[in-house]
């Protein structure tokens, strides 16, 4: 149990998506002006990343990896499918993506209305693809990668909920005019990462 | 601000050389994206790839060529392909043109750039969600001729590696003190300790917050908010 709880925490805090990697910075700086949307578009990106992840990992180390394809006949052990990783990944992403906006369209509509309009973005979200490719490099299992894509998400929400609510005081203060809107983010953005740059070689006591 | 004002001059001279297709509005679609339309600090698509690879120049640059032979070709096919794409499946047919298109990059990498493709790691496999790539192909290749698309997507992989080799430069040469892989503070004698802050996200960041702060400053572009 410390051992999954390592692993969100770490992947939360030490690995977070966008202070470590910048995965996921166009939505990121584009939907940080209010703290609501934030939120939304977080919600999201945890749901996906929390069912992608593991659903890539089962197709990674089933179809992709080298000899993964052996549970269909003892021949094909030498059939290494890797090259199409980028492709069969982002098909997962995409589909998914597709299926749970029809779906959430059709049985929440109340749902639909808060989250939907994020949904269609996602697809393209590097945070989700960029975690995907993670996976081969990580050697988890399935329950680890679940954990891990959770914990991603939630690190992704934690960044973005945070900018945004900086971003919502910042629109009251004297910033010099060219430095307005992008240019004040993005220096915003440089001194959170010098905080989570703290947690660096960060591990649980357990 | 120099450094960035004498790459794009270069650029607009190679566009020049071969003028016969490049009719004015043709040639703006190229010489826009490099600065008052540039496509990271104006239009801000494609940061993640434009902060995570510019710790050294060399994986920048092949990066850059990487992003143009993507978004080129997938212009262009995009382009020829637009009254046969379906309004509904359009992106995901987009993004199996693309997809493709990395991959094949990818391998090719692989094979003859091995070092480069590792440190790069899956910022190659990333090109595939690059906001740049998937932006202009909805906004401009679905609705245009394969020549203008090539331009645009041309232009704005140009204005894409501007940004990204100025932040390079400064990165490599504030944070491990070389250009090139070349110790510049070494070979003029002076004793420079790297500055860890310039290789990490927090660098980057900096640096291109500063970058478009004085690109803004120059021409004039303010946001509203």
């Amino acid at each position: 149990m410390e051992h999954y709880l390592n692993i969100f925490v770490k992947s939360i805090f030490v690995d977070n998506m966008i202070f470590a990697y910048f995965l996921g910075m166009c939505s990121y700086l584009a939907v940080s002006k209010k703290i609501n949307t934030a939120v939304g578009l977080g919600l999201a990106v945890i749901f996906v990343l929390g069912i992608t992840i593991p659903l890539n990992w089962l197709v990674y180390n089933y179809f992709l990896k080298e000899g993964a394809l052996t549970w269909i006949s003892a021949d094909m052990a030498g059939v290494n499918l890797e090259v199409l990783k980028f492709i069969v990944f982002i098909a997962v992403i995409a589909a998914f993506v597709q299926l749970t906006e029809m779906a959430v369209e059709k049985f929440s509509p109340s749902l639909y209305n808060a989250l939907g309009i994020f949904l269609p973005l996602i697809a393209v979200n590097c945070s989700i693809l960029g975690a995907a490719l993670f996976l081969p490099g990580r050697e988890y299992n399935l329950s680890e990668a679940t954990v891990y894509g959770l914990g991603s998400g939630v690190g992704w929400f934690l960044a973005v909920v945070a900018l945004a609510a900086i971003r919502e005081k910042l629109a009251y203060s004297d910033v010099p005019k060219p430095l307005r809107g992008l240019g004040i983010t993005f220096i915003t953005v440089g001194l959170m990462a010098f905080g989570f740059l703290s947690f660096m070689g960060f591990k649980l006591p357990f | 601000m120099s450094t960035e004002a004498l790459q794009q001059e270069e650029v607009v001279e190679e566009v020049k050389k071969s003028e016969p297709l490049f009719s004015k509005k043709n040639r703006k679609l190229v010489t826009n994206p490099l600065d008052i339309d540039n496509p990271i600090t104006v239009q801000v698509l494609g940061i993640c790839s434009a902060l995570a690879v510019t710790i050294k120049l060399e994986p920048t640059i092949v990066m850059c060529m990487a992003v143009f032979f993507v978004m080129t070709l997938s212009s262009t096919i995009i382009s020829m392909l637009r009254h046969s794409i379906p309004n509904r499946i359009r992106i995901i047919v987009q993004l199996a043109v693309v997809a493709s298109l990395v991959a094949i990059v990818d391998q090719i990498l692989q094979a003859y750039a091995y070092d480069v493709s590792k440190q790069l790691s899956v910022f190659v496999g990333l090109i595939i969600t690059n906001c740049i790539v998937m932006g202009r192909l909805e906004a401009f290749a679905l609705g245009n001729k394969p020549w203008p698309s090539f331009l645009d997507a041309a232009g704005n992989a140009f204005g894409y590696a501007a940004i990204l080799i100025i932040v390079a430069f400064f990165r490599e040469l504030l944070g491990s003190g070389s250009i090139f892989n070349f110790k510049v503070f070494a070979a003029m004698g002076v004793d420079y300790v790297g500055n860890g802050v310039m290789t990490n996200t927090a660098g980057a960041c900096l640096i291109l917050g500063l970058l478009i702060w004085a690109q803004r400053a120059r021409n004039g572009y303010y946001e509203e908010e």
